[in-house]
């Protein structure tokens, strides 16, 4: 199958991926390495009162057990965005799941063995779990006030409070002809990689070397040559593509205690989680949201008021960052007039949350298009309709100062309600519901590509992008097969090793296809640029005159294979030519979230449901989802993320929540107690759908799109169910159990 | 000192020799004594499908099955679906249609997908779709594997 753009090759690294052959982090094994077990108490919150390493040492074949003691004083914090997360717990545990200790032994077993055998004497303390119960002034504190020295809220949980908007929402309330008010409540769930997070870190001559899970391998090196007070160049990031990522795997969770350790010992240690631990090391934030919203008889938004609690955990990771990406955009896709948003990161004593898939905008997004459905139905207006009547056209502002609109979404959401046959009744006893779903892409970005043109006509690409499943690595060989002819087989994308590839800012936000992209093209074209100026010596023509594209030299007069001008080109010592792009998008000075969207992933879904009115299960007949991607440069890889991202919402709208216990203990850790969609949860008939403008900043027109599918399935599905019963739900999970509850307190009709 | 205990099994059409310990699981064996990666580690209880395993003939939880209970047995990994270097079609067509995302739940996707082509030749979506319920995958790439599973039961009647 062609490899060009457009076209749907065999993805890069399938082959591997249905033999067996491809190696994850958990799959590599170093010579002379140790194996890693943490331990952690059975508590959420505690007091250390002591360690007694002793039987544990005792047990044959551990080399080293390890407490904050044996970390430098005082215990190095890391984080992404605030330094407070301790490579080991230091005092007082935070979540139920902190390490407190690791042991590192010969085998698995003796690791095990000894882990059980390292007593902690602890002091259980009342922790706070909810957003009530961290907001009390009478609440514990999550993080020592020290850590935020000047800060007047280090006295409380909240971490941060954030305020935007715009207009003059007091002002204009007494405008409104309808106000429709509500408090929408998102569960804490978490990503559920199938790949546990694994890692493994070896002395390596001065440094050291790392093996890690990992989304953003450079940033990962950047903490670690800080904890450790290494250059940069002495620490090494082997970043194997990841089995799954979702956001979980951005930033680093135990990759600095690994380093200490196999620093300590002298030989490499590995420690590769159970999916229980990993449960307890990333989830997404919980959310309480209250939105109020003004609107004319007619449907016009004249304001929206909204004031948002995020339940954080107890070390900040990227989490807050989620909280004013996803609060700075939460009025939606709409000319909004006046504006008032609060949102608040609240600490608790839970698993630290992180990002997650829609990072922060699928809760305002539940939020707001849930009370968008209600406003519908108080106005007499239908809701498509409402939303259309609102929504803003290309170029008009949604977020006064940032990036206008940047595509045609009506034509998205008139696409999304054709498939879905909106406006036609739907069979008895069935509902159909609507939302759209907003997400402002990368804010920065940074990224570098270096592409090798070598002697035979193959090529290397170098891309610091982690290829999780998204497929990376087939879009990047896809771009240099256009620019440069190689057949698909003649190219090599090299990822995942901070020693060779040159640098990429992160692995998220739907960026790489855009920024990567841009990259590898720019280095493309580097090399495209070396190929004219070869082909003016060789030929005596001016370079103005010569045009390279698709692996043809093209002269005034005639087509050259590239091959022919590169073999002459590089003479008789052969060698290679070597092309460098760069991808930048600067911060914006006094931007409220640092700078201005790349581009917006916009997203319709529409579904029609059915409720068993006897058990509250809800069967989606047909669940339709449209996405503004500006140009599928891989049509299959945009669909797999499109029906993914919708499958995995069905998640948190349907079935997925921790529930934590009085302890802080979640009570359904692991595969059997908490579920996430299987092939037996699927939609009756699931469709996806694109819309290619060509209108977007990347490669060929093309726009980010891994996350936006995701977005408003919940309140899509909401819609549908009270469409289908007229009962309104504005907590996730639909669970069978929560809906039957609501159905049973219907009010007769 | 733990107890080993030797066991003979074939896996992958060869016969090996080992000592296992007696709380080792089939898949601690497959992975950590036998080099073979390719069966995944998740979440050891049985539920999410990642270490399926052909046993005498029958897909098993490699997590749930002691390495002892294999003695004697006759065990395929997703190792040993290709031979010499050539895919099965199963693996061509979860290539061809896009089935393998992020792939780590792929070789016990394949494992237990050949296992249901081999008991119902013909199946319909929906015997497919519960044919792999026990494998999760986070991807959420289930059309596809559905997708691939029925090109091949097709592809069987010509």
């Amino acid at each position: 199958m062609s490899a060009r753009i457009g076209a749907s090759p065999v993805r890069v690294g399938g082959q591997a991926r249905v033999t067996g052959a491809q190696q994850y982090v958990a799959d590599i094994h170093l010579p002379d390495e140790l194996h890693a077990k943490l331990i952690t108490l059975d508590c959420a919150r505690a007091r250390i009162v002591a360690i007694d390493t002793s039987a544990a040492e005792q047990v044959p074949g551990v080399h080293l057990v390890m407490t904050a003691a044996d970390l430098p004083q005082p215990v190095p914090r890391f984080g992404p965005q605030f330094e407070d997360r301790p490579v080991l717990a230091v005092g007082e545990t935070k979540y139920h799941g902190e390490p407190v200790a690791a042991v590192a032994a010969d085998t698995k077993d003796a690791a095990e063995e000894a882990a059980r055998l390292v007593r902690v004497e602890y002091e259980e303390l009342q922790g706070v779990f909810t957003i009530a119960a961290a907001l009390d002034p009478a609440a514990p504190l999550v993080q020592d006030p020290a850590l935020r020295p000047g800060d007047p809220l280090a006295g409380t949980n909240v971490l941060r409070e954030h305020h935007f908007g715009w207009g003059d929402v007091d002002a204009v309330t007494a405008s409104a002809d309808l106000v429709v008010e509500g408090t929408y409540a998102f569960p804490m769930v978490t990503h559920f990689a199938i790949e546990p997070h694994a890692f493994i870190a070896a002395p390596d001559g001065d440094g050291i070397a790392v093996w890690s899970t990992i989304q953003h391998p450079n940033w990962l090196q950047r903490i670690l040559a800080k904890v450790l007070d290494l250059p940069l160049a002495r620490v090494r990031v082997f970043a194997p593509d990841p089995g799954g990522g979702f956001g979980g795997k951005q930033h680093p969770k135990l990759e600095p205690l690994v380093a200490f350790m196999a620093l300590r010992a002298g030989r490499p240690v590995r420690l590769v989680l159970t999916l229980e631990e990993t449960f307890q090391a990333v989830r997404r934030n919980s959310t309480e949201i209250r939105v109020r919203s003004g609107f004319r008889a007619d449907g016009t938004l004249v304001f929206r008021d909204i004031e948002s609690n995020y339940l954080l955990g107890a070390y900040a990771d990227i989490a807050d960052r989620t909280v004013t990406k996803g609060s700075y955009a939460a009025c939606g896709p709409y000319r909004v007039p006046a504006a008032r948003v609060v949102a608040r990161s609240i600490l608790s004593h839970t698993t630290p949350s992180t990002a997650f898939r829609g990072f922060g905008n699928p809760q305002p997004i539940w939020a707001v298009e849930s009370n968008m459905d209600e406003a519908a139905r108080a106005l007499g207006i239908d809701p498509l309709e409402l939303r259309l009547r609102n929504l803003a056209r290309r170029g008009e502002t949604i977020i006064p100062g940032d990036t206008p609109a940047d595509g045609e979404w009506e034509q998205t959401a008139r696409k999304a309600a054709e498939l879905i046959g909106w406006g036609t009744p739907p069979a008895p006893g069935r509902g159909r519901g609507i939302a759209f779903g907003i997400k402002s892409g990368p804010t920065t970005g940074l990224s570098y590509s270096t592409v090798r043109l070598l002697a035979d006509g193959s090529v290397l690409v170098y891309a610091g992008t982690s290829d999780m499943g998204q497929g990376a690595r087939t879009v990047f060989a896809q771009i240099a097969a256009e620019e440069l002819g190689a057949p698909l087989e003649w190219i090599s994308v090299v990822m995942g090793d901070t020693s060779v590839v040159p640098y990429d800012q992160q692995t998220s936000a739907s960026r790489s296809t855009v920024l990567m992209g841009n990259a590898v093209l720019a280095a493309c074209h580097d090399i495209q640029a070396k190929l004219r100026a070869m082909a003016a010596r060789l030929h005596g023509v001016a370079e103005a005159e010569i045009v390279v594209e698709h692996g043809v030299v093209r002269l005034p007069d005639r087509e050259l294979p590239i091959l022919d001008v590169l073999g002459p080109g590089l003479g008789r010592l052969g060698g290679e030519l070597i092309g460098n792009g760069e991808m930048r998008k600067e911060a914006e000075a006094g931007h409220p979230l640092g700078g201005s969207a790349a581009f917006y992933e916009f997203n319709c879904t529409a579904v029609e449901a059915e409720v068993d009115e006897e058990t509250g299960d809800i069967t989606l007949v047909r669940h339709v989802s449209v996405s503004d991607v500006g140009k599928a440069l891989n049509p299959t890889q945009v669909r797999s993320q499109d029906e993914g991202a919708a499958i995995q919402a069905l998640g948190h709208t349907l079935m997925e929540h921790y529930i934590y216990d009085e302890r802080g203990r979640i009570r359904n850790l692991g595969a059997i107690d908490y579920r996430i969609p299987t092939s037996m949860d699927l939609p009756l008939e699931l469709i996806s759908a694109t819309v290619e403008n060509e209108d977007g900043p990347g490669p060929y027109g093309s726009k980010g799109m891994s996350e936006g599918a995701l977005l408003c399935v919940a309140p899509a599905v909401a819609a549908a169910v009270r469409d289908a019963t007229g009962v309104v739900i504005r907590d996730l999970p639909l669970t069978p159990e929560r809906v039957w509850r609501a159905l049973q307190e219907r009010p007769t009709r | 000192m733990t107890q080993l205990i030797r066991i003979e099994v074939t896996v992958n059409g060869r016969r090996r020799a080992l000592d296992v310990a007696a709380h080792h699981t089939l898949l601690d064996v497959l992975r950590d004594d036998l080099d073979l990666t390719g069966t995944k580690e998740c979440c050891l209880v049985g539920e999410c499908g990642a270490c399926t395993v052909s046993l005498d003939g029958r897909i098993v939880d490699s997590c749930l099955v002691l390495a002892v209970e294999a003695d004697g047995g006759v065990v395929t990994t997703v190792e040993g679906l290709a031979s010499i270097g050539r895919l099965s079609p199963l693996q061509q067509a979860f290539l061809d249609t896009g089935a393998a995302q992020c792939g780590f739940c792929i070789p016990g996707q394949l494992m237990a997908a050949n296992d249901l082509l081999g008991r119902n030749p013909h199946p319909t979506v929906a015997e497919v779709q519960e044919g792999l319920a026990g494998n999760l995958c986070r991807c959420a790439g289930y059309q596809q594997i559905t997708e691939a599973v029925l090109t091949v039961a097709e592809e069987a009647d010509r």
